[in-house]
């Protein structure tokens, strides 16, 4: 990763530059282990197509997302408010984050605080990009005829209506894509929304991202396609649970187009 | 025979008696709608009227699952069309006249015609719900909530319109075979493409033909008045609350939870001393205790819940076993209504019963159980949205009680001290960077 200098807003304003895009990395892109190697194929992707991209670094704090959802409305007006004053103070229009969470609260809910952005999943740079013929998924790994079952997440489908660009990117790669009986708007979410990733479920028959990883094991994938850092995190449990993580590989859509280019 | 003029003046007023009681329960259920905070839902008409014709009278999501869907649409399509009928009914019954409407000729024909295929595909329609629910015991009709008065509502509902529609085929078919026989007053109209397999099954005498005539006419008019006064005790309000429900849908993404303007007010206040508080009058509470702390669009969706489990079936808590399921929220919320509604009524003033929304029906353990993640929101065919009442109780346990559960109070904290969910330093956000 030495070979790629990631430029912060700090950085890029003290040299009197601008950035086109603020990649906003998100808590789970910073600090998750698995998670930072998906915020690396992000920056690697926006550096090949030469996007003038920069992120906040230690100035980015979580979005309030978690807070929100868990019914703590001042906590996340506190961080809200706060993102807003940095973001407007680098006078900030465009953000692309990897988080589903971050996303919806940055595009749908900081508007009502005063924080207007043009915000877009990760997916969706991903989508615009090939549909610019900047990116061809040529030059890295082939994923031909590879069996891929996309899993959508709650915040970027139905939350959002995004589910064309995650398929683009990944049709794109000439694989066998195969859905799960429940997909799209009838997708089955992994159980980590609404705060649940920071408590024990309550109790019932089955852990919900037990349920969600079994179905996507039906269809025999050999990839499991995420687009959620929590996601991610979910159904990796899964498939190790199921003792499946030699045969079964789960990457996030960003990862999986960094390899087709060679990233 | 009754003389005509006093058989008019019996439906007369039994017509007038069942419409001023339908009147004074449907005020009942507007006051209790108005229990609710107030919340615009009045812009973008264009907008509004869209997704009401597409969702309530188009049935878009209904189509989720074809063949309920198929089937519900021939009940609906008999429902909306056979009322027409109503209205020739209704003027028959007030002026002792027979198929007012004959004179439309061929065109009556037709009608009477469409109405029996209406009417034979509602009653088969019904005959198969009843056997799902009852027999083949589909699994979305079941589940904690669905005690038997549920249940038996609905079979209620079924059984009734069945009972209906067969009184309509038989006043039709003693009505054609009256007009076959050259009967007075019965005057040739009308076509009759299923009721005529009855014929047979009829009695020759005219006297007789004219006893099963009148009885059904009448059978089918006060089992109608009778259904329609039902309705306010029943899930079956959804064939009227159906259509202002999704007029007033949420018509933000799904992803956006509401925002709190008390709580941006005092925000602003912390963070700028400068500022000066806006005195819009401040909720009683953060989030909703009881039904009186969410808005009248909750309560109207609470009303408008058929309790068709959809969104249970599809609730990722639900189908691993939690105790949480969307159906109940929005049932629980319609019966602490009732009950609240009826105790101001009564007592002429809100007074305590010591009972709320939260712990007397809906339990913290139903609450923490939702991932949020819309899927009833989704399922629902009317546009109900269980997730926003859940995220009111939530509102209420974590500000106003600090009841939250212990790991998600550390996660407020970590995200208080050091910006992120977990306890990781400020300062090492950027460390990926030169991993």
């Amino acid at each position: 990763m030495n070979e790629l200098h990631i430029p912060t807003m700090a950085e890029l304003v003290a040299r009197g530059e601008t950035a086109d895009i603020l990649f906003w990395v998100g808590c789970a892109g910073s600090f998750d282990e698995r998670a930072q190697r998906i915020t690396r194929d992000i920056c690697k992707i926006l550096h090949h197509v030469g996007i003038r991209y920069a992120i906040l670094g230690t100035e980015e704090n979580c979005t309030g997302d978690p807070a929100k959802r868990a019914g703590n409305e001042f906590l996340f007006q506190m961080q809200a408010m706060m993102n807003i004053q940095i973001l407007d103070g680098y006078e900030v229009k465009k953000i692309v984050t990897a988080c589903p969470h971050c996303f919806n609260t940055l595009k749908n809910e900081y508007p009502d605080l005063g924080g207007h952005y043009e915000v877009i999943h990760h997916t969706q740079l991903i989508q615009q990009l090939i549909d610019e013929g900047k990116l061809k998924a040529e030059g890295g790994e082939s994923f031909k005829g590879r069996r891929i079952t996309y899993h959508d997440p709650c915040y970027l489908g139905r939350g959002n209506d995004v589910y064309e660009a995650p398929r683009k990117a990944l049709e794109c790669l000439d694989a066998e894509l195969v859905e799960m009986k429940r997909c799209r708007s009838n997708g089955l979410c992994c159980g980590a929304g609404g705060a649940q990733m920071f408590k024990e479920p309550e109790k019932g028959k089955k852990d919900i991202n037990i349920e969600r990883t079994e179905e996507a094991l039906e269809t025999q994938p050999e990839i499991i396609a995420a687009a959620c850092p929590f996601c991610m995190t979910m159904l990796r449990d899964g498939v190790k649970i199921k003792e499946k993580e030699h045969d079964v590989h789960v990457l996030d859509i960003a990862e999986i187009t960094a390899r087709a280019n060679g990233l | 025979m009754t003389p005509p003029v006093i058989s008019q003046l019996i439906f007369a007023v039994l017509f007038v008696a069942a419409l001023a009681l339908a009147i004074f329960n449907a005020r009942k259920i507007i006051q209790n709608i108005r229990l609710g905070r107030s919340e615009q839902r009045a812009d973008q008409t264009g907008k509004r009227l869209q997704t009401m014709l597409l969702v309530a009278f188009g049935q878009k999501k209904m189509f989720k699952r074809p063949f309920a869907a198929l089937l519900h649409l021939f009940v609906y399509l008999g429902f909306c069309i056979i009322n027409l009928e109503m209205l020739e009914i209704v003027i028959d019954g007030l002026f002792g006249t027979h198929r007012a409407f004959s004179g439309l000729g061929g065109f009556y024909s037709f009608l009477i015609g469409a109405f029996e295929w209406l009417a034979l595909s509602v009653l088969v329609g019904c005959v198969i719900f009843l056997t799902r629910r009852n027999i083949t015991r589909v699994r979305r009709f079941f589940g904690i909530e669905m005690t038997p008065w549920p249940r038996t509502d609905a079979n209620l509902i079924l059984t009734a319109e069945i009972l209906l529609m067969a009184a309509f085929l038989t006043m039709n078919a003693a009505d054609h075979k009256l007009q076959l026989l050259g009967a007075p007053h019965y005057t040739q109209a009308g076509a009759f493409p299923i009721s005529s397999w009855l014929l047979s099954a009829l009695p020759d005498s005219i006297p007789s033909l004219i006893g099963i005539e009148r009885f059904s006419w009448w059978f089918h008019i006060i089992g109608v008045l009778i259904f329609l006064n039902y309705l306010p005790y029943s899930k079956h309000l959804h064939i009227l609350l159906a259509f202002p429900n999704t007029y007033f849908s949420n018509l933000h993404p799904k992803g956006r939870f509401t925002n709190m303007d008390s709580v941006t007010n005092e925000v602003k206040a912390m963070l700028d001393p400068s500022y000066t508080l806006e005195t819009t009058a401040a909720p009683l509470r953060f989030g909703a205790k009881d039904i009186q702390d969410l808005t009248w669009k909750n309560l109207l969706e609470a009303y408008t819940c058929t309790e068709c489990g959809r969104c249970t079936s599809v609730c990722p808590a639900n189908i691993t076993g939690k105790l949480l399921s969307p159906r109940k929220i929005m049932m629980d919320t319609r019966d602490r209504m009732v009950e609240v509604g009826d105790n101001i009524r009564k007592n002429k003033e809100d007074k305590d019963d010591g009972k709320s929304l939260l712990d007397n029906y809906i339990t913290r353990e139903e609450i923490w159980a939702c991932t949020t993640c819309n899927a009833c929101v989704e399922a629902c065919p009317v546009n109900i949205n269980p997730l926003e009442i859940i995220v009111e109780l939530r509102r209420y346990a974590v500000m106003e009680e600090s009841q939250a559960p212990i790991p998600l109070n550390a996660m407020f904290g970590n995200v208080e001290n050091n910006g992120a969910p977990w306890k990781y330093a400020q300062a090492d956000r950027a460390n990926w960077v030169d991993d």
